[in-house]
């Protein structure tokens, strides 16, 4: 750890010593995290409005609605740019979100290892405050982060998918998680999200600094129904191929 | 009523230590968990045995010396006070009670049930002060505090530092007792010169010895004088605005 202690005067010393500071201190990397956190909360999102597209069925022309968002999204910002520009700027974007949320996420983990050490309670002690969702973030990362590489491979890159064909988002959803052991993965990795931005979406108020008394019950609520809503949104899509409703 | 005690005994900071089991009889319900102690402490010593080693000063809750883990819960089951402050009458006859000391990398057991909090200090001495002109005692009120201000500020100040934050925290770490001990100087209009050095200080010094924050609010829960995370998340936006304010002082 940094044991500098800077005066006002070293600090103006350039944007360097600015730089290393604040991003290699805790605080600093778990602002880091709540950034990077807010812009995957982003992404869950946006990326289950498009996903329920798989819903509505076809246009007249007999073409899935939900292939359609696809392609719209290689058109990303019309002919002002070149056909999958914005989306790979997206993906580099989200990419280095993802690569910088877990890189924090490990540093932190080292360093409260450390300071936790060996130095273990040896009588069992009571959780009084944190809950399941908030002891399991780096168990529940991790299960996001294989997850997310199975459906890569699955759905973006087809790897893991006898039947994929690019472009055809519809039948592609449709070939994998008719195959229940794929559904029942597709639906655990998202109850361990859920958990996830259970937490996440409540903490990152604090660790950027905005938290209030008068609005911690609204980021309560919002964590809960956010994280809610995420969690039925992205099970029915399963359990509705499973089902055969789709 | 008749206790069985399962309390850590270890000898010194590089030998290791071990639960070890006594019986104490007819605790008062009126004593205090230290005055058991000491009773336990009075029956070793007439048996020739070493008493058991524990910090305590005021036994009144307001000076941070005690503080050990009973049952699982730092400074006991009783929410809001401290181990000094916890009556016996929160204890059945017949029960067993588990007493281990704080639990850090940097709070090592010193012996039994001491432990060296001495990175506290640390932590004050890079910024948990304001630096003014000793003399006369200047006229109460010269200086108009906004009554909100003020009463947070009063909730701040009432860490003992106690080091129980540290020890509930799954990181170990001390973001409770640093923000705490910033907030109440920062809030301030007494501590306005310093805020944006003290925030960067604080936190460097404190990131020295402690783990980081993942907003469990176990500390909150284990705090004797109950002060809420809200300080912290208060702590974390000085120490962000502080990254731009020293660089804009010189010219301000
Ligand atoms: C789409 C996926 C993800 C989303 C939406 C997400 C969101 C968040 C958010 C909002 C936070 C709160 C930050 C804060 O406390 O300020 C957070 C914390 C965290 N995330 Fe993620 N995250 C995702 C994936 C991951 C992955 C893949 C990992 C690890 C491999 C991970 C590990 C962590 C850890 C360890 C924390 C810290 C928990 C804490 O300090 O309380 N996350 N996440
Ligand atoms: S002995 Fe002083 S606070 Fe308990």
């Amino acid at each position: 750890m940094t044991a500098t202690k800077r005066s006002p005067v070293q600090t103006r010393s350039g944007w360097r010593e600015w730089l290393g500071g604040f991003f290699t201190s805790s605080v600093g990397l778990k602002w880091i995290m709540a950034i990077t956190g807010i812009g995957l909360l982003g992404y869950i999102a946006a990326h289950l409005f498009g996903n329920l597209k798989i819903f509505t069925g076809t246009d007249a022309a007999g073409n899935y609605y939900i292939d359609l968002y696809s392609e719209a999204l290689w058109h990303l910002g019309g002919h002002l740019f070149p056909e999958g520009f914005l989306l790979t700027v997206l993906r580099v974007g989200l990419a280095a979100a993802f690569i910088l949320h877990i890189w924090a996420a490990a540093v932190l983990t080292k360093r409260n290892r450390v300071a936790r050490g060996s130095t273990r309670y040896r009588a069992s002690r009571n959780w009084a405050a944190s809950n399941y969702a908030s002891r399991t973030m780096r168990f529940g990362g991790v299960i996001i982060l294989l997850f997310l590489l199975y459906h890569l491979a699955d759905l973006t890159f087809g790897w893991a998918n006898p039947e994929f064909h690019h472009g055809d988002v519809f039948d592609n959803m449709i070939a994998s998680l008719s195959r229940w052991p794929v559904a029942v993965l597709y639906m655990v990795a998202n109850v361990a999200l859920a958990f996830h931005i259970y937490h996440g979406t409540w903490s990152l108020f604090r660790s950027l600094g905005t938290a209030n008394p008068r609005y911690d019950p609204f980021s309560r609520g919002f964590a809960t129904v956010f994280a809610a809503a995420i969690l039925v949104g992205n099970l029915s899509i399963p359990i509705a191929i499973l089902a055969g409703w789709v | 009523m008749d206790l069985a005690l399962k309390i850590w005994r270890q000898a010194g900071p590089d030998t290791p230590g071990e639960f070890a089991t006594y019986i104490v009889r007819e605790v008062s319900e009126e004593a205090s968990f230290l005055e058991m102690l000491d009773q336990l402490n009075e029956d070793l010593n007439n048996q020739g045995e070493e008493p058991i080693a524990f910090d305590h000063d005021c036994r009144e809750g307001i000076c941070g010396m005690c503080g050990v883990m009973i049952n699982g819960d730092p400074h006991g089951p009783q929410s809001g006070t401290a181990t000094c402050q916890l009556h016996m009458r929160k204890f059945k006859n017949g029960d067993t009670i588990t007493v281990e000391p704080w639990r850090a990398s940097a709070f090592p057991v010193i012996k039994d049930l001491v432990v060296d909090r001495s990175p506290f200090d640390r932590i004050i001495e890079a910024g948990g002060f304001i630096s003014i002109n000793t003399g006369a005692a200047p006229d109460a009120n010269i200086i108009s505090v906004p009554k909100e201000a003020a009463d947070s500020a009063m909730n701040a100040a009432a860490c003992i530092g106690c080091g129980a934050c540290v020890a509930a925290c799954p990181n170990s770490a001390a973001n409770l007792f640093t923000a705490a001990k910033m907030q109440h100087l920062n809030l301030l209009p007494q501590g306005q010169p310093e805020r944006w050095t003290r925030a960067v200080a604080m936190v460097e010094t404190m990131e020295e010895y402690f783990g980081s924050c993942t907003n469990h609010g176990e500390c909150e829960a284990a705090c004797p004088k109950n002060i809420s995370i809200d300080f912290i998340a208060w702590m974390n936006r000085d120490y962000v605005k502080a990254q731009f304010k020293n660089v804009a002082k010189a010219s301000q």
